[in-house]
């Protein structure tokens, strides 16, 4: 079935074609309609003073000099939003013995990190509401601070949630046994311990609500940049009372995610209440200031692993210890111990090893909470495991191309299971391999680089092999209790002159959504892409879904429209074979025309069919049921993930006087199943790869050791710049998934799985000859110069 | 965060501003290009009642010779210190430096009046007025004077600028043909504060230097000339020795505060390894 999906010699196959965005335009022409351009009537604004201290007890607010304020309407503390909203807890079930503490939009008598919101102004503007922020008065009573992850575990240590007994929020293990023994019986064992450090999404449009309550129709409507709309108006509807359906969430245009825009923030929660006590609309957008202190921060993670290898550099096993530290809360509703699951899960991925143990523990301390962003885990679980495999190479004299050949999974010893019960359909590490050394032009770099050391340039070149999981089941949410939907919806239209809306389940945030869906559809039709509108993000005109979030618009949204697609097709045939006296198998769409399945001969336009069917039914045969919209679900089944995989490869120079490091060159081949617009697979790349620059060089939460952030603002968190950043040379190989017709997996997360391991193996080659190593990410100048014992 | 609301002056002329500023007291600001001024506002680090600004002055626009000096006026914008040929050919520095200067957007409004005024000790013409022996014109309630760079930079944002006064133009001494100059910074990406830069004025005479001026920034409280460095080199050749004890001799030099990311320890051997590299390629010159 898969095979013609991609013959693009035919008219209208769209699938497997580079198309630019139909949406770039318009947003380049100053068009987009994002939250922050909504101006409602008898619209408010909302702004919040946040809590300066990183644990603290609140023992008195005045509010009285705010409340006074011409244009003011409401201040608002905790305990009022508490009398509307219920208390949420960042657990799930599948978690076993996991805790996190009932959260609530304000806090009540305790703030538990430096940027919390404590008090809500609405105010005729935000200027207005931020001159009523600076006249109240907060009597704090400090409280210890839990901030560096050692800390924390100390017995004695002081608790971030007080009456609990230790600040462990989740512990786990796997175990597949006789670990000890292959580490006894090994002739190599590597062992590191390596840091992660925290850093955060920094979209380029901030997290934006308005949130308007409508008291004489009892209806909430929340304009929200977010990546899920149903899942907020499920948690609206049952945090605030309020039944579903008369609840809608509208995600319009929205300016990137990344996973930051997924979870509930108590700002967001605040400005619905604020706007059910206030019955006007109320808005409320992040500046950058406080996105960094109350946006989700990511990674955070200590992992010390070991790795026992054979005498030819076989690997035996591998052990690890993943720490990591979360803030106060855990995260609602995803959590925040997914990342650190995904971590010790796919660590070794790639390879064909036996016996595995890993430990993760979760850990609670005073900071904003962490939870899913980007490439959840996998940038960790790589770095370490590549990492162990280059320095296993040096000992046991292997290049890093050799190793790896060694230790993949082959490309025919399919399906395979993983060490740590990950099951895999079909990967293709050998072909990915072989790609790039290929397109590196491998042995020309090894030449050059032992070329320049003499010339006292250190060049280092680094490969890291991925795993990416995509395409989720209800094994991920579904099944630890959320209501986190893994099927997708689509309702599918063919229009009176003849056009097709489709609307559907899955979100835009600027990675092209809209684009695929509507190439799936078109081709599928047989339509012009132009005669295709897809609608997405509001729940009250398209169907529940999971929405975007962890690489399943193109695999599961995909194979939604492609289904439909198809069942409006049998429809409209079935109406031309009832017009033109034929069978509907015999009879094909082609470029907007019902014609001969056989000759390809015209026989009539679908626009046609479209009038007949909705002004001239009296024309059609008695009885029949003309059904020119369809609306179809479809949940992912047979394998729980569709996992893919890939390679990425880096050059770059160390200045071992300065310890800055030059990116010289980015190198990537990819396997993301069924391509369906190369143009967007490779912009998903390339900017998940700078994402992990970004991580690998630059992007870091630094924290006081009172737990305030030190570099909140974007003078200080350093994101990836243009002048910085390589090329990027990127090749495919396509092994499609068998339990879709469409055969596509996941691409978003893939550039960023791998990139900063990547740099963290090619600093490390080009420090090898001072006997130098690294292992934190960021590399900063300062961790290098250190290495270097140069200060 | 928006900034709090505030009265604001369009100046015609000098006098209008001072004039201005006298009658608001402590609480006004002069406005040039804006591009640190705004940012402080909106994050309400600074909320003054009125805002005078002063771009619409004449007399605080243009570039002309004068006397041995290139008088730059205090409003001339980061982007003309690329364009303009007059800076290029007698004040070279300044040229060099500019590109290093935040990013095009920011230098087309910001400028070196409102950069010698703030003082910012992690930007680079401040520090160049140092390498250059610039003098800043200053007009204030009292009159009119010249001051010294050397003499200017006092502390942490703090300089020989009274409240209420202006900076109406810098001089420069213009570049001579026996003179050679040489400029870097390390910055982690392009457009950024610099974790340590320099720049270099020499007068030579064949491979001899005669005198040196060297200037760094981001290492204190404010723009720093290096004199034991400076000492080290004059009436020297530039070879490996002598570079070497100019390195060495920063450790006096400088007292890098302790820093957040970077220590003090760290900042001292980069600017060694600047000066390094700067000598080195001034020798080159030479
Ligand atoms: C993102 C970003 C990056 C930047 N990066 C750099 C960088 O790498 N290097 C660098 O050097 N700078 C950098 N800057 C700062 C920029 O160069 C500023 O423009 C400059 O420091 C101030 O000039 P201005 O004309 O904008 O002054 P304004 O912001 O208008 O004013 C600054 C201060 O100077 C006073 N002032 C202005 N003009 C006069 C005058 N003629 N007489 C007396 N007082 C005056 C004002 O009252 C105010 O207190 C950056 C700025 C931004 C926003």
């Amino acid at each position: 079935m898969s095979a013609p999906l991609i013959s693009l010699d035919r008219p209208n196959s769209y699938i497997g074609r580079s198309l630019p965005r139909p949406n770039a335009k318009r947003l380049l022409a100053g068009r987009g309609r994002y939250v922050s351009d909504l101006h409602l009537p008898r619209m408010l604004h909302a702004a919040f003073l946040r809590s300066p201290h990183a644990h603290a007890k609140i023992v008195s607010i005045n509010t009285d000099a705010a409340r006074a304020v011409e244009g003011v309407h409401l201040v608002a503390t905790g305990p009022d939003l508490a009398k509307i909203c219920t208390p949420w807890i960042g657990t799930l079930d599948h978690f076993k013995g996991m805790t996190s503490s009932p959260q609530l939009p304000l806090p009540l008598d305790r703030v538990v990190w430096s940027g919390q919101a404590v008090v809500a102004v609405v105010a005729e503007s935000r200027a207005i509401a931020e001159d009523a922020l600076e006249l109240i008065e907060v009597n704090y009573e400090e409280l210890p601070v839990v901030v560096d992850v050692d800390g924390a575990r100390e017995v004695g240590s002081p608790l971030v949630n007080p009456g609990s007994a230790n600040n462990v929020c989740f512990r786990s293990q796997l175990d597949n046994g006789a670990v000890d023994d292959a580490f006894a019986k090994a002739s190599h064992v590597v062992e590191e311990e390596f840091s992660f450090g925290r850093h955060t999404a920094v979209t380029l449009e901030p997290r934006a609500i308005v949130a308007d309550y409508d008291p004489a129709a009892g209806m909430l409507t929340v304009h929200h940049a977010t990546q899920t709309p149903y899942q907020f108006q499920d948690l609206y509807s049952r945090h605030y009372g309020i039944p579903e359906a008369r609840v809608r969430v509208i995600a319009t245009d929205i300016g990137g995610s990344f996973g930051m825009k997924l979870h509930v923030y108590h700002e967001d929660m605040a400005v619905v209440g604020l706007s059910i006590l206030l019955g006007r609309p109320v808005k409320y957008v992040a500046d950058r200031i406080e996105s960094f202190v109350s946006d989700i921060h990511a990674r955070d993670h200590r992992v010390r692993a070991r790795m026992a290898l054979d005498a030819r550099g076989g690997i035996l096993a591998m052990d690890v210890v993943d720490l990591t530290a979360i803030g106060a809360f855990s995260t609602y509703p995803r959590t925040s111990v997914v990342e650190g699951n995904q971590v010790i899960r796919l660590i070794g991925a790639p390879y064909c090893f036996r016996n595995y143990r890993a430990t993760l523990e979760v850990i609670f301390q005073n900071k904003v909470q962490t939870s899913q962003y980007r490439a959840v885990g996998h940038p960790i679980a790589c770095a370490v495991t590549e990492r162990l495999l280059d320095m296993a190479a040096s000992k046991v004299g292997l290049d890093p191309f050799a190793i790896r050949a060694q230790n993949v999974i082959a490309d025919d010893a399919y399906p395979h299971t993983s060490p740590t019960g990950y099951r895999f359909e079909a990967l293709s590490h050998q072909a990915c391999l072989k790609r790039l050394h290929e397109i590196m032009d491998y042995d020309s770099l090894r030449a050059e680089q032992a070329d320049l050391r003499k010339r006292g340039v250190y060049r280092g070149i680094g490969i890291a092999t991925f795993v990416e999981i995509t395409n989720p089941s209800p094994a991920f949410y579904g099944v630890g209790g959320a209501r986190i939907s893994s099927q997708d919806g689509a309702i599918v239209s063919l229009t009176p002159s003849g056009e097709v809306r489709c609307l559907i389940s899955v979100t835009e945030q600027g990675q092209g959504t809209e684009s695929i869906i509507g190439q799936i559809v078109a081709d599928q039709l047989g339509l012009a892409q132009e005669r295709i509108k897809v609608i997405t993000g509001d729940t009250e005109v398209t169907p529940h879904g999971g929405a975007t979030w962890a690489c399943r618009g193109a695999g599961i949204g995909g194979e939604t429209a492609l289904q439909s697609a198809r069942a409006l097709k049998r429809n409209i045939l079935e109406i031309a074979a009832l017009v033109l006296q034929e069978q509907p198998s015999a009879l094909d769409i082609v470029d907007g025309e019902v014609v001969d399945a056989s000759t390809r001969n015209q026989r009539m336009p679908i626009s046609e069919i479209a009038r007949i069917v909705y002004f001239r039914s009296d024309t059609l045969p008695p009885g029949t049921q003309a059904q020119l919209t369809v609306s179809h679900h479809f949940a992912p089944q047979g394998y729980p993930f569709a996992f893919t995989n890939g390679i990425q490869g880096c050059l770059l120079d160390v200045d071992v006087e300065t310890g800055f490091v030059k990116l010289l060159k980015h190198f990537i081949v990819e396997d993301c199943g069924r391509v369906i617009n190369p143009m967007l697979v490779d912009e998903q790349l390339r900017g998940g790869i700078v994402q992990g620059l970004g991580a690998a060089l630059f992007e870091e939460c630094r924290y006081s050791e009172t737990g305030q952030l030190v570099n909140g603002s974007l003078a200080d968190y350093l994101v990836p710049m243009p002048m910085e950043m390589p090329d990027i040379v990127i090749a495919h190989v396509e092994t499609p998934t068998a339990d879709t017709e469409l055969g596509a997996k996941g691409v978003g997360e893939a550039g960023t799985a791998a990139a900063s391991a990547c740099v963290l193996n090619a600093v490390n080659d080009a420090l090898a000859p001072l006997g130098a190593t690294i292992n934190s990410i960021p590399i900063t100048p300062a961790r290098v110069l250190k290495a270097l014992k140069r200060f | 965060m928006k900034a709090r609301a505030f009265s604001y002056f369009r100046a015609a002329t000098i006098d209008q501003a001072l004039d201005a500023h006298a009658r608001a007291g402590d609480d006004a600001r002069f406005i040039a290009g804006g591009q640190s001024l705004v940012p402080a506002l909106s994050l309400r680090l600074q909320a003054p009642r009125l805002l005078i600004d002063i771009t619409h002055i004449d007399e605080l626009r243009g570039v002309r010779r004068e006397g041995g000096y290139l008088r730059i006026g205090a409003l001339t914008r980061h982007c003309e210190m690329l364009t303009e040929a007059s800076i290029a050919e007698s004040a070279p520095l300044l040229h060099v430096a500019a590109p290093f200067v935040a990013h095009p957007a920011i230098r087309n409004r910001g400028t070196i009046g409102g950069s010698v005024a703030l003082a910012d000790p992690a930007s680079e013409f401040p520090a160049m007025t140092l390498a250059l022996d610039a003098e800043i014109e200053i007009v204030g309630p009292s009159g009119r004077r010249r001051v010294k760079a050397d003499d200017f930079f006092i502390d942490l944002f703090e300089t020989a600028l009274q409240p209420g006064e202006l900076i109406a133009a810098i001089h420069v001494p213009l570049f001579r043909a026996d003179q050679r100059f040489a400029f870097d910074e390390l910055a982690r990406r392009r457009g950024d504060y610099a974790l340590v830069g320099c720049g270099i004025m020499a007068t030579c005479q064949g491979s001899r230097i005669e005198d040196i001026r060297i200037s760094f920034f981001s290492v204190g409280n404010t723009p720093t000339r290096v004199k034991g460095a400076e000492r080290a080199l004059i009436g020297a050749r530039l070879d490996v020795e002598r570079i070497a004890a100019a390195q060495r001799a920063l450790e006096c030099d400088l007292a890098p505060p302790e820093g957040d990311e970077v220590p003090p320890a760290m900042r001292l051997h980069l600017a060694r390894v600047l000066l390094g590299r700067l000598l080195g390629r001034l020798g080159e010159g030479a």
